[in-house]
């Protein structure tokens, strides 16, 4: 680890402490439906799409309508896979996508996993990319906003019967949050040398005389959505460590502060919503805590490098999977950044990190991207874990636990612990199905526990939503395109579903005045405890099947077993 | 609950359609024709080209280069031979790997054969993330040099003192790594042959 390393991580931080304040209050006139610039072309919209703009929704038809237009996108994306081949815009003429991997492709669009079992740029189109993955990166950001923006009215509304109308909440995040930003990255993108062309693939004669032929595209503009939306569907197969795809480390600082910057403001949109900031810092403080944490550790592990290595005389930490123009600081960073988020884009490959830096990725995700997050998913998770910590404190004391006015109560308690359990029940019973099923063994590349990771990996990525990958196991067979479908699905809806029925339980709710006996949920104690009861319940959850993978993997590196 | 599934399914055709044509088409559409006018060259993916004006590569891609006259860039994993710029790709291969292990003990004791001692640089016998790295670390450039030097009959000062031109320090000091792009040193290191004739 280096000063220098230390310095950049650091000033990441300090930005998105920064950043959070201005994106956290823009997003809260989006929520409280205070009337936007431009208003005409949101008015526009509801116009044609027959939607009144002052409905209010309760969680079902709320939950209706998210359901509804999300399987309406998985249907129109597989749509557009299935049938690229005829489609215009095709300089490279690709056929259309085999049945499966386009059903795989499209659930996990959708679902803002972006999960690749697929190399983008040797076979998806310019309009595969643009109207059909594209669209999905800002709709499927735009869903997450949405759920949280649903999930905060519940916070902040008194003996209300709504929570909200989901489709403006998806337009306005679609229209006066993403796409702007969206405009400005791209741009800015560009300017620092990612390509956006719809051009074919450039042919050159090398120095040496070989052929080259180097693909290029829209770039710019899907990578600006990928990042701000966290939804790290790359380009390329390489991802953002693909040289167009990042071009240079100020590039990749950019794009690392556009992952995290609405997570952290949405933390601070809930504070505002329920009458109280402060609400807000604390719950960004305990994620930071933790996220300092995963750089720690990650960094620390990557910059040691492998011993196996070293003794070949090979000096300094881990550059396999690695770029140059990032380093080990950088990469390690951004690894945390990905899986603390549910971006899942890379620079570096997470599969050829040593144990313990690929542990970190893994557990980040396991811990339900609640680190920042996903934009809206992230705080979604996050308080649900608040939730249960409140409960916790409640019971060590013995008083009804409450959370910023509301009464925790038996319906919500039933509820948080569902929108827990399922993704846990998703990764390791499905990582289960895989180790006993000749289908499932076939997929890593890596013998022994090594193998397992990569398995375990998979499924953490799909239920988590992450996207991310130890991309040594083969995706994209039957077995896994479909197994992985229903993981990105059952981790995607099973817990939005329960997020809406808590949402509309607690909007009802009478809000309570905070008294002498109220457990305070703004200091130190309530950080320290947040922060720990997300670590303990992840830990307990998941630490059996870390020890058969990671943890065993690091003691075989260490005594330098070769497999 | 049909009531509302009837009611949503209007709302959801229409958006999806307008947000196909805004973010699917509109957006790009207007980037690619501000990035195709402001910065051409850029937007198209940094081709280099030579004289006679025919591409030869890209500032910002790898390509390989083999013989004792060129500095090395990083071993390759993209397609199937290497430094394929249409399939980026990695190894994947695990820390515990015999295989990654293996290969990166053969590209160690080349190393070796070319004379470099001490320990190497890890960017040097190691495949980078997209196969199409374009840079080496300064560690791993020096250590070229010598060969470079020898093959070129120039003076090895001369051609150290070429890579400490053409490497880019981080910015503010913290942000990157400092590196040297491989195609654009041996693009330097032609003009640096043809002025010094004799050799």
């Amino acid at each position: 680890m280096t000063f220098a390393g230390w310095s950049m991580i650091l000033l990441f931080v300090v930005l998105i402490v920064a950043l959070a304040k201005p994106a956290g209050a823009w997003m809260h006139a989006l929520y409280a439906r205070e009337t936007l610039p431009l208003g005409f072309v949101e008015r526009g919209f509801y116009k044609l799409a027959g939607i009144d703009p002052k409905a209010e929704q309760s969680w079902v038809g709320y939950a209706v309508s998210l359901m509804v237009f999300n399987l309406g996108g998985i249907a129109l994306l597989f749509a557009i896979l299935k049938l690229q081949g005829v489609l215009p815009m095709n300089p490279q003429g690709f056929g259309g996508m085999e049945t499966l991997l386009a059903f795989n492709t499209a659930v996990s669009f959708v679902t803002n996993t972006n999960w690749q079992n697929y190399g983008g740029e040797s076979s998806l189109s310019n309009l595969s990319q643009m109207a059909g993955l594209t669209v999905q990166n800002f709709l499927s950001a735009a869903v997450g906003i949405a759920v949280a923006f649903a999930f905060i009215r519940g916070f902040a509304r008194k003996q209300a019967s709504g929570i909200g109308n989901f489709w403006v909440d998806v337009t306005r995040a679609t229209l006066y949050l993403l796409l702007p930003i969206s405009v400005v990255l791209a741009l800015v993108y560009v300017v620092m040398g990612v390509p956006q062309t719809f051009g074919p693939s450039v042919v050159a004669t090398t120095i040496e005389g070989a052929k080259q032929t180097i693909a290029v595209g829209p770039v710019a503009s899907q990578l600006a959505i990928k990042m701000l939306g966290t939804n790290g569907g790359g380009f390329f197969n390489a991802n953002s460590a693909h040289p167009f795809e990042n071009p240079t480390a100020l590039n990749n600082f950019l794009q690392m502060l556009s992952i995290f910057v609405l997570g952290a403001g949405l933390t601070l949109t809930f504070g505002k919503a329920v009458g109280n900031v402060r609400q807000g810092w604390a719950i960004l403080a305990a994620m930071l805590l933790l996220f300092i944490a995963g750089v720690a550790v990650a960094y620390g592990a990557e910059a040691a490098g492998n011993p196996i290595h070293h003794a070949l005389g090979v000096a300094g930490g881990n550059m396999e999977g690695k770029e140059v123009r990032f380093g080990i600081a950088a990469t390690a960073l951004f690894a945390v950044v990905t899986t603390a988020t549910s971006c899942g884009a890379v620079i570096g490959m997470h599969d050829s990190f040593t144990a313990i830096g690929g542990l970190v990725p893994l557990f980040n995700m396991q811990l339900g991207e609640l680190v920042i997050g996903g934009v809206g998913s992230g705080l979604y998770a996050v308080l649900i874990y608040c939730i249960l910590a409140v409960f916790i404190a409640g019971l060590m004391v013995g008083r009804t636990p409450e959370y910023v006015g509301k009464k925790i109560e038996s319906r919500e308690m039933k509820l948080a612990v569902i929108a827990i359990a399922i993704p846990p029940l998703a990764i390791l019973g499905l990582t289960a199905v895989a180790c006993i099923t000749g289908a499932g063994l076939a997929g890593p590349a890596a013998k022994g526990a090594h193998g397992f990771s990569e398995i375990l990996y998979a499924f953490t990525s799909g239920a988590a939503n992450n996207g991310s990958a130890f991309g040594g196991l083969s995706g994209n067979t039957p077995f896994y395109n479909l197994l992985l479908a229903l993981d990105m699905f059952v981790g995607r809806f099973g817990v939005i579903l329960p997020v809406l029925a808590i949402a509309g339980g607690l909007a009802a709710k009478r809000r309570v005045p905070e008294g002498a006996g109220s457990f305070p949920t703004t200091g130190l104690l309530w950080i320290g405890l947040l922060a720990a009861i997300i670590v303990i319940v992840g830990g307990l959850t998941f630490l059996p099947a870390l020890a058969l993978g990671p943890i065993a993997d690091q003691a075989q590196v260490a005594a330098g077993t070769l497999l | 609950m049909l009531t509302e599934t009837f009611r949503a399914l209007r709302p959801t055709v229409v958006l999806l359609v307008l947000v196909t044509i805004v973010t699917g088409l509109l957006y790009p559409a207007v980037i690619t024709g501000i990035a195709q006018v402001a910065l051409p060259v850029k937007a198209n993916g940094s081709v280099l080209s030579d004289v006679h004006g025919q591409p030869i590569g890209s500032a910002l891609i790898a390509q390989n280069f083999t013989g004792p006259t060129t500095f090395h860039p990083r071993p390759s994993a993209a397609g199937k031979d290497g430094y394929d710029a249409s399939s980026s790709a990695a190894t994947n291969l695990a820390p515990g790997s015999k295989d990654l292990r293996d290969a990166i003990a053969k590209r160690v004791s080349s190393a070796r054969a070319e004379g470099m001692t001490g320990d190497l640089p890890a960017d040097l016998v190691t495949t980078s993330a997209s196969g199409l790295d374009p840079d080496l670390s300064p560690e791993a450039a020096f250590l070229q040099a010598p060969r470079v030097a020898k093959a070129r009959g120039l003076d090895v000062a001369k051609v150290k003192s070429l890579i400490t031109a053409q490497i880019e320090a981080p910015l503010l000091g913290i942000i990157g790594e400092p590196h040297v792009n491989v195609l654009l040193l041996n693009r330097q290191l032609a003009t640096l042959s043809a002025t010094t004739p004799g050799k």
